[in-house]
């Protein structure tokens, strides 16, 4: 039989349409792939039992003629998203052991179409992180090396960037034909790019964020993770939901997305924000940028000049927000209701001991940050200054958007890294977002699409950013850049052969 | 603005994070090397700008006063690293 | 009315001034808690009215009830208080076992009701206006019982996220009569609005006693705040308490500290609150969960519409309008139940006698205070569990009124009423108690008197005009008092005077 685990998520559907093979053998063809691929370590949780049996009521759904675009296919979920009765944890030591009695809406959404769960994917700790190397269940390995100069593979891992780490890894090592991921501040977005994968981050409010765990509440949103742009489209559709549990859901109709890929963006306007050319940005990713324009030019749109004057504030302003909601949202890990407790002298003492036992180095860094600007005599200097700048933000796009359609960028500023080669910088770590920042602190629809290799043949990715509520004018855009840069690098395979 | 080792304390308290103190100087470093980093938002002119209370444009949605939820006491403790005749359990609190 | 008059206390050193602010906590009347579908319902099994919102499950979203925002609308129109169109929820932060979140949802900078006046009636005639500051919605928390196991706290969340309004007092308040008259007069509104039950006993009313005091004249003093005082007894308690201990460290050259306080009930006394912490640091900042609450005028123009007669209104109708006396009135209108008892009762006696109700309020205010009243106060019972209907108390009002029976009798059928649960007609029926003014049966039995008596009719006609009540008395005697006295005296009075 095929390898069919190569194929994308649309082929799949298509080919379990016609009954080319049944979602139980495409189910036990990634099931078998997890198993060679577990030095990734891109799964906390495999749920073989549950994949086979999903499989085959997927195959029955399919045989009833009740199918639809996610029917069968096997696909990862990222350990943010509440699953029933399975390992939800958020890849912290905190909610260790925790089982939920409820399954998020998202999931649950993809359930319902028959999507296969193959299992609960590593991830930073509770999303905290642009490498992956924050998780208590140990660092995501990047099915990517870097190819030295000799030719041969390098022998070190790489990051595959985060947080949606292991979700990415899964996808790209074709673990899995998709993965659900979350999006923060890049969370989707700069994986994809570090494995030349398609990650695309929705309008706030599109995708439902009840049983997600929290991160930073105004940022958060869940994604699909996937090999082309028509599958983002496919599985955007079956995740996005106004769902009445979530006071921040939108209450509008889902389109169907991959209607809008229709190969043809002839007068389209594509905003080419200056801010974004920073000091120090390596060669190859500008060189990228510039090919991305001429690309899209090529396809017929209009190029235009904008300028978003307060890029350069996104970052710390993101470094606010994000901490202060998380020191909030994390105060409920507190040893009594669920997960891991700590004695300790008398209930502080158990407070204390569990939070500082439970949370790895970054979390808490990041709850203490939180803590300290949202407290008394800082409120104003920080949350409240970082609120206003995020209008001022939100503000430079609206006015992009009355000239653009779409907005071009590269995705992140670098190549994958080498596994330990910022980790002992935070700031460092932090830059990496940002070029998938802003738009999140604007609540933007965002895409990353692959679009070439760096020098040591790393993947790359471009970044659409769209206006609110309109993913479709966005995907259409990523089709034709994705079928421009007609992407076909595949990782060389490492892992599991010794 | 830096923090300094006593501000570290008090904010782990405040955060419920048993800190030794031993970890509170590079601790405090970290945060300054953040906050400093923060800093450069001073220079941005925020006078008369509102802040961002929400990014989606939509109203607050209103749920039915009505009994939708509840009952499954089983499931909530079904986690509870401890409880007891239906409880949760904590170590005593002495008030 | 009387001016009102400052009241000073006196210390050795000379005279002070009492200082007194109030934050009422008030359950919101409604079926489901604030944020959550769970039920309010009070004495439920531990953790059986709560949700994974409730319990601040990993992913849980709150989304509002409606009935609450109502709720406290109404509350801040029958307060007279400015409402706010656009409120804003924050969450207040801080760690305790019965706060499953970590924080509590509240309105801190834009409460949902601004200011407002309530005027109290104050014992010696006068009354006197005290300033609402704010009325805001937060959760309530879960209990913890401490009495249950040697080494453990059990925390129930059953309370956990019922709606709560706090309404908060200007310290207005210069005596322990002041702050009881402001919060009864509060309870009162609330219950007549019908947006809390004002039961004490399960909590639905509590209150932050804030009590400081000054030299007349001087500037605010050092307040203490002392928590969660749950009856107007313990709160006068309270701040005689309060007003002795700082006046009397003040006159010893000490120091009041800004302190929280309990009260212990069996001791009539506070102490001060264990907390080894330094002052809370609550780390407010907008629920990122949720958006503004906003709504139109005319949403609350609707609501003031429907609201019922609130008691000042009622309360001056009763005087104005219906001819009942300044302190029947007040106390009719104290209670709303007493109210409504009274209203019914003048309803259905003015159809039953089809006289106007302004004829009749007087006498049913009387009957009502006087004899029901009473009765109730005898058997410990409140007007909701009267042992006399509405129905058999408007009947026993229509046979005085219509001469039926007289009011002598009245009182001898009501006491019959009370033992035996009887309708009054019947009783009249049984026990043969209509009042006789048939002229003729009068005439005979005043001939036999005055036949009978020979002697003090000699002693009447020369001069002894007294005499003239003992006849009345022996008719009456011969009876059985149910001769019409109005008929006695006019038939007696040309006989005896010959």
């Amino acid at each position: 039989m095929t390898d069919l685990t190569k194929l994308t998520l649309a082929e799949a559907r298509d080919g379990l349409a016609k009954g080319d093979f049944t979602s139980r053998e495409l189910t036990q063809q990634h099931l078998a792939a997890m198993e060679k691929g577990r030095e990734l370590n891109s799964f906390i949780v495999e749920t073989t039992d549950i994949a086979l049996d999903m499989a085959d009521k997927a195959d029955e759904m399919i045989k009833a003629g009740r199918g639809t675009g996610m029917t069968g296919i096997p696909i990862a979920v990222k350990d943010l998203f509440c699953t029933r009765d399975i390992h939800s944890c958020a890849a912290s030591h905190i909610l260790d052991g925790f089982k939920p009695k409820y399954e998020s809406t998202v999931t649950a959404n993809l359930w319902q179409d028959g999507a296969v769960m193959l299992g609960k994917t590593n991830m930073d700790e509770f999303a905290m992180g642009s490498s992956n190397e924050t998780s208590y269940y140990g660092p995501v390995n990047n099915p990517w090396r870097a190819t030295k100069q000799d030719g041969r593979l390098s022998e070190n891992n790489y990051v595959p960037g985060g947080s949606s780490g292991g979700s990415v890894a899964a996808v790209a090592g074709h673990l899995a034909l998709a993965a659900t991921g979350s999006d923060t501040g890049g969370s989707i977005r700069q994986p994809a790019a570090f494995t030349g994968l398609v990650g695309l981050k929705p309008t706030y409010g599109r995708c439902s964020r009840w049983g997600m765990i929290a991160f930073a509440s105004s940022l958060d949103q869940a994604g699909p993770i996937t090999k082309t742009v028509r599958d983002a489209a496919i599985m955007m559709e079956s995740m996005a939901s106004y769902d009445d549990k979530d006071s921040t859901s939108v209450n509008r109709n889902v389109p169907n997305y991959e209607h809008a890929l229709t190969g043809d963006i002839r007068g389209m306007k594509i905003g080419i924000p200056k801010e974004y050319r920073m000091d120090g940005m390596p060669q190859e990713i500008e060189k990228l940028w510039q090919q991305g324009i001429e690309w899209m030019k090529a396809a017929g749109a209009e190029i235009i000049d904008i300028s978003l004057p307060h890029t350069k504030y996104a970052l710390p302003t993101y470094y606010i927000v994000a901490p202060a909601e998380a020191s909030s949202n994390l105060a409920r890990y507190d040893g009594v209701k669920y997960g891991l407790r700590v004695e300790g002298n008398g209930l502080s003492g158990m407070y204390k001991n569990t939070r500082a036992a439970g949370f790895g180095d970054e979390v808490k860094r990041r709850i203490l940050i939180g803590t300290y600007v949202l407290s008394a005599g800082y409120y104003d200097a920080y949350y409240l200054k970082a609120q206003k700048i995020r209008t001022l933000i939100a503000q430079d796009f609206a006015k992009a958007y009355e000239k653009v359609d779409v907005i071009l960028t590269p995705t992140a500023p670098s190549p994958a890294f080498a596994m330990g080669e910022k980790s002992n910088d935070p700031i460092a770590m932090y830059l990496n977002d940002i070029f998938t920042v802003p738009a999140s602190l604007a609540g933007l629809p965002a895409i990353s699409v692959p679009a070439g290799l760096s020098a040591d043949a790393l993947p790359l990715g471009l970044q659409l950013i769209g206006r609110a509520f309109d993913e479709e004018t966005m995907l259409r855009a990523a089709h034709v850049l994705e079928h421009a840069a007609d992407y076909t690098a595949q990782p060389k395979i490492w892992w599991g052969e010794k | 603005m830096s923090v300094d080792k006593k501000t570290v304390a008090k904010i782990a308290d405040l955060a419920r994070i048993a800190v030794r103190e031993d970890e509170l100087d590079p601790l405090a470093a970290e945060l300054n090397n953040i906050l400093g980093w923060i800093e450069q938002l001073s220079e941005v002119n925020t006078d008369g700008v509102a802040p961002m209370t929400s990014v989606v444009e939509v109203a607050l949605p209103w749920r039915e006063d009505k009994v939708t939820d509840g009952g499954y006491r089983d499931e909530i403790l079904a986690n509870a690293p401890d409880s007891a005749h239906g409880f949760f359990t904590v170590p005593k609190v002495i008030e | 009315m009387e001016k009102y008059i400052p009241k000073y206390i006196q210390g050795a050193t000379g005279d002070w001034e009492v200082v007194i602010g109030l934050e009422i906590h008030a359950q919101v009347a409604s079926e489901a808690k604030l944020f959550s579908g769970s039920s309010t319902k009070f004495g439920a099994d531990p953790n059986t009215h709560v949700s994974f919102v409730c319990s601040a499950m990993p992913g849980m979203l709150p989304v509002i009830n409606e009935e609450c925002i109502r709720q406290a609308v109404r509350t801040g129109l029958a307060m007279g208080c400015e409402i706010h169109l656009r409120s804003v929820f924050d969450r207040k932060n801080y760690f305790y076992a019965d706060l499953p979140q970590g924080y509590q949802i509240s309105q801190f900078k834009d409460p949902i009701v601004g200011e407002g006046e309530i005027i109290v009636d104050l014992e010696d005639g006068t009354t006197k206006t005290i300033g609402v500051e704010r009325l805001h919605l937060e959760q309530d928390a879960g209990k913890s019982m401490h009495d249950q196991h040697p080494t453990q706290t059990y925390v129930d969340l059953n309370r956990s996220g019922v709606a709560l309004m706090e309404i908060v007092s200007k310290p207005d308040m210069r005596s322990a009569e002041e702050a009881g008259a402001y919060f009864r007069k509060i309870r009162t509104l609330v219950r007549y609005a019908g947006t809390c039950d004002g039961n004490m006993d399960q909590g639905s009313m509590r209150a932050d006693v804030n009590v400081s005091v000054r030299r007349p004249g001087a500037e605010l003093g050092i307040r203490s705040e002392t928590k969660n005082v749950n009856s107007v007894r313990f709160m006068m308690q309270v701040i005689e308490f309060e007003t002795r201990r700082q006046i009397d460290l003040l006159e010893d050259g000490g120091e009041v500290f800004q302190e929280t306080r309990q009260f212990d009930p069996a001791s009539g006394t506070t102490s001060s609150l264990r907390s080894k912490e330094e002052a809370h640091d609550y780390r407010y900042f907008p629920d990122p969960d949720l958006l503004p609450l906003e709504f139109t005028q005319e949403f609350v123009d609707d609501l003031a519409k429907a609201l019922p007669e609130l008691p000042d209104a009622k309360r001056n109708r009763l005087i104005n309008d219906l001819g009942v006396s300044a302190y029947n009135a007040a106390v009719l209108v104290a209670e709303k139940e007493s109210a409504d008892y009274f209203e019914s009762l003048l309803d259905s006696l003015a159809h039953k006698t089809g006289k106007a109700k302004e004829e009749l309020a007087k006498q049913a205010a009387n009957w009502v205070i006087g004899d029901l009243f009473g009765a109730l106060k005898k058997t410990g019972k409140s007007i909701s569990e009267s042992p006399v209907s509405l129905k058999d108390g408007a009947e026993l009002l229509a046979l005085q009124i219509d001469g039926t029976i007289s009011g002598r009798i009245a009182k001898d059928v009501f006491e019959i009423m009370l033992d035996t649960g009887k309708n009054p007609e019947l009783i009249v029926e049984e026990k043969g108690l209509k009042q006789v003014s048939d002229t003729g049966a009068i005439d005979a039995i005043i001939d036999e008197v005055i036949a009978d008596n020979q002697d003090k009719l000699v002693q009447y006609r020369g001069g002894k005009d007294k005499l003239f009540g003992f006849f009345v008395g022996q008719v009456m005697k011969k009876t059985q008092g149910k001769a019409n006295p109005q008929v006695v005296n006019q038939l007696l009075k040309p006989k005896l005077d010959g």
